[in-house]
């Protein structure tokens, strides 16, 4: 095999994704090793906490049910921000269009992204635009980048997760992925499920006042609930062990699954949290989920249940106990 | 609660468990079933079913995984079509990542090859028809399940007068290899938990040679953990009185006779000859290949290529897997060397592959 190639699965967020990173990427640009990775970077500048993060989007198709990849752009990084606790103050933009896009398409997705941050409650304050010849691009990527204040004394962190947490999710799973996939060329599958692209900041805010309770908070995009689980576990060195029954699921995204062979905790989210938080305010943090319109399908969906080398179980709903792993290369549909 | 939540509803699969428990008190050598089909795998180790069974029974997977079994010599073959500047590949997701003698089909694409994944073989038709100074090749690979839409696809193809739509058809049939492992005296097996869709097309009359030759109980299995478990339940209980017959526990879907529409359009489009198997070598008449009348739209005919030379790979043990002589743990390479990113043997590729599902859910 030739290892030299970048592959699709080198950017699906799983455990190609995370190899790229720890053997190529940190090594040559960062001291801080992966283990210590979060959403975002935590600046202390001259006595002031800061959050910056960025994040690049080539989502395809461009427009999707309930969404587009212009309020993806802003949303996905606000959440970024938010995982660290943060208040997301201000974002840049930069684009890169293929010749020949439409005008027309560019003005929706800016009425999208100027909506969404709006909603999110932050500016975006500089940017920038290049054009790359036909062919050489895909319509339209997006990046934002991303300042937030941090304004608690919490540590919130992949790393902090204890035996006896409960993980809280704050809806349903799946819903980004099943949406964009339906919507591809060639699938016509017509689920009715929207996109859950959201910010998050506001759900966030909420939680705060939970203070040391709140242990560790990370939304599950790409590779889904079961890569960053996974991920959680292995920072924090511990056995995550969920409850099949207790995940909430869309009926629509099941039935997709099912057809095309594809597990709903592997598929992508843009509006969902975990929350890891001390037993005795989880029943507190559900219910604050509860009260916000972005929490009310939450649920308690599992609990750490010891330290080990970091490991992902699942009771299934039939009562059996089976692994949970990493996302491995691209989810594909199974053959028959 | 909806149709198809009844089938996993604790209670019942509890229930089954227990009577499985209880039917096999006190027998001594564990009883050892098969299940032949990929999905069953996946469905075991999602469930977690195993971890619900007793000691007394034992689960081993078989080869019913169409991509597992696909030798290299056919990737080779793939491999040398997507290079041709005007050939565009189509394939099911799975075959993307099966390793050749040198390269994946994934590599290629990465290097620039024109290769799609499509959801069904009438988009490759579609695709054809829409790019017609290209020649659209789809990987026609699979058991009795897949191989009527392939063969739907090629009479569509020779419908709309198409002449850029071939097939690379490496079809597996299924009751021939259960004959082999039956004959095999290094194996025990006690049971087969049968296909449930292959059955659906062939009918479940096609497995009443194996119980009378091989004395092996048959049972035709849905892929629903209550499925599972009572397949398993009428397995133990042939088992346990001496007999073997066939018996179907998936009779939503299964008939005895199978699917007669479905069965005159394979013999219609294909011919059945002696394929080979990846790990296994040929097995007579257990594989189909596209019929004269149609080999216009055989890519193994119509468009010739040099097919580079095969070399196997050493230490994968996927053969003793797919013979359900080993389990995956056994092998060295699994979870070291052979990994779904980088996978050694077929095993580790499809997401129905035993490897891949010990590797996913089993660890």
């Amino acid at each position: 095999m030739n290892n030299d190639l970048i592959l699709l699965g080198h950017g699906s967020g799983g455990r190609l994704s995370h190899q790229l990173l720890d053997e190529l990427i940190i090594p040559q640009l960062s001291s801080v090793p992966v283990a210590g990775q979060n959403d975002a970077a935590l600046l202390n500048i001259g006595g002031i906490k800061l959050a910056f993060s960025t994040d690049s989007y080539v989502v395809d198709p461009i427009f999707f049910p309930g969404g587009n990849i212009g309020d993806l752009a802003v949303n996905g990084t606000v959440n970024d921000l938010a995982m660290m606790g943060a208040r997301p103050l201000c974002l840049s933009v930069g684009f890169i269009l293929e010749e020949g896009f439409s005008k027309a398409e560019l003005a929706k997705i800016l009425a999208s992204m100027r909506e969404a941050a709006e909603a999110a409650g932050v500016a975006i304050v500089t940017g920038d635009t290049k054009v790359v010849p036909k062919g050489k691009g895909d319509r339209i990527f997006i990046n934002t980048s991303g300042i937030g204040a941090v304004e608690h004394n919490l540590h919130i962190d992949g790393a902090s997760a204890q035996v006896g947490d409960k993980v809280i999710v704050n809806g349903c799973i799946g819903d980004h992925g099943i949406a964009v996939l339906s919507a591809r060329e060639g699938l016509e599958i017509d689920s009715g499920i929207q996109s859950d692209s959201a910010p998050l900041n506001g759900l966030v805010a909420d939680l705060l006042p939970l203070g040391p309770a709140l242990h560790v908070l990370r939304d599950p995009t790409r590779g889904g609930v079961a890569t960053t689980l996974k991920e959680i576990a292995l920072q924090s060195g511990v056995t995550i062990t969920l409850d099949e029954k207790s995940l909430p699921i869309n009926p629509g995204v099941k039935g997709v699954c099912s057809i095309l062979g594809l597990d709903p905790l592997y598929v992508a989210n843009e509006g969902k949290l975990l929350a890891f938080v001390a037993p005795d305010q989880a029943e507190a943090a559900l219910a604050r989920m509860h009260r916000h319109p972005l929490g009310k399908d939450a649920a308690i969906i599992g609990e750490v249940t010891e330290t080990s080398a970091g490991k992902v179980q699942m009771e299934t709903l039939v009562g059996g106990v089976r692994g949970v792993e990493m996302l491995a290369g691209e989810q594909l549909p199974r053959i028959c | 609660m909806n149709y198809s939540d009844s089938f996993r509803d604790k209670e019942l699969v509890q229930g089954l468990a227990r009577r499985i428990a209880e039917l096999t008190k006190g027998v001594e050598k564990p009883l050892v079933f098969m299940e032949v089909c990929g999905t069953h795998t996946m469905a075991i180790y999602q469930f977690g079913l195993r971890s619900l069974l007793p000691p007394q029974v034992k689960l081993i997977s078989g080869p019913g995984c169409p991509v597992c079994v696909t030798p290299n010599s056919y990737l080779d073959r793939a491999i040398a079509l997507c290079r041709l500047p005007d050939v565009i590949i189509t394939s099911f997701g799975d075959m993307l990542r099966v390793p050749g003698s040198s390269s994946s089909l994934m590599e290629e694409r990465a290097k620039g090859a024109d290769i799609r994944v499509v959801y069904s073989p009438l988009d490759a038709v579609q695709l054809a028809a829409k790019n017609p100074t290209k020649r659209v090749v789809f990987l026609g690979v699979g058991f009795e399940t897949t191989a009527p839409t392939i063969a739907g696809s090629i009479l569509a193809a020779k419908a709309q007068g198409l002449t850029n739509y071939f097939v690379l058809a490496s079809h597996k049939t299924m009751p021939q290899p259960m004959a082999i492992l039956s004959a095999d005296p290094d194996l025990q097996v006690d049971g087969y938990i049968c296909p449930a869709h292959v059955s659906a097309i062939i009918g479940a009359d096609a497995y009443r040679f194996l119980c009378e030759e091989y004395r092996v109980p048959c049972v035709v299995t849905g892929f629903e953990p209550t499925d599972v478990l009572q397949g398993v339940e009428m397995l133990v209980r042939q088992a346990l009185a001496g007999e073997s017959k066939v018996e179907i526990q998936y009779s939503r879907v299964v008939r005895w006779e199978g699917n007669a529409k479905a069965q005159a359009m394979l013999a219609d489009v294909f011919t059945p000859f002696d394929a080979p198997w990846r790990g296994i070598g040929v097995l007579p008449g257990s594989g189909l290949r596209i019929a004269d009348k149609y080999a216009e739209f055989d890519a193994e005919l119509a468009i010739p290529v040099q097919v580079e030379e095969l070399k196997e790979h050493k230490g994968c043990l996927c053969g003793e897997i797919l013979k359900g002589k080993v389990s995956p743990f056994d092998c060295p390479l699994f979870g070291g060397k052979c990994t779904p990113e980088s996978p050694v043997g077929a095993c580790m590729v499809s997401s129905e592959g035993t490897c891949a599902a010990a590797f996913k859910y089993g660890r």
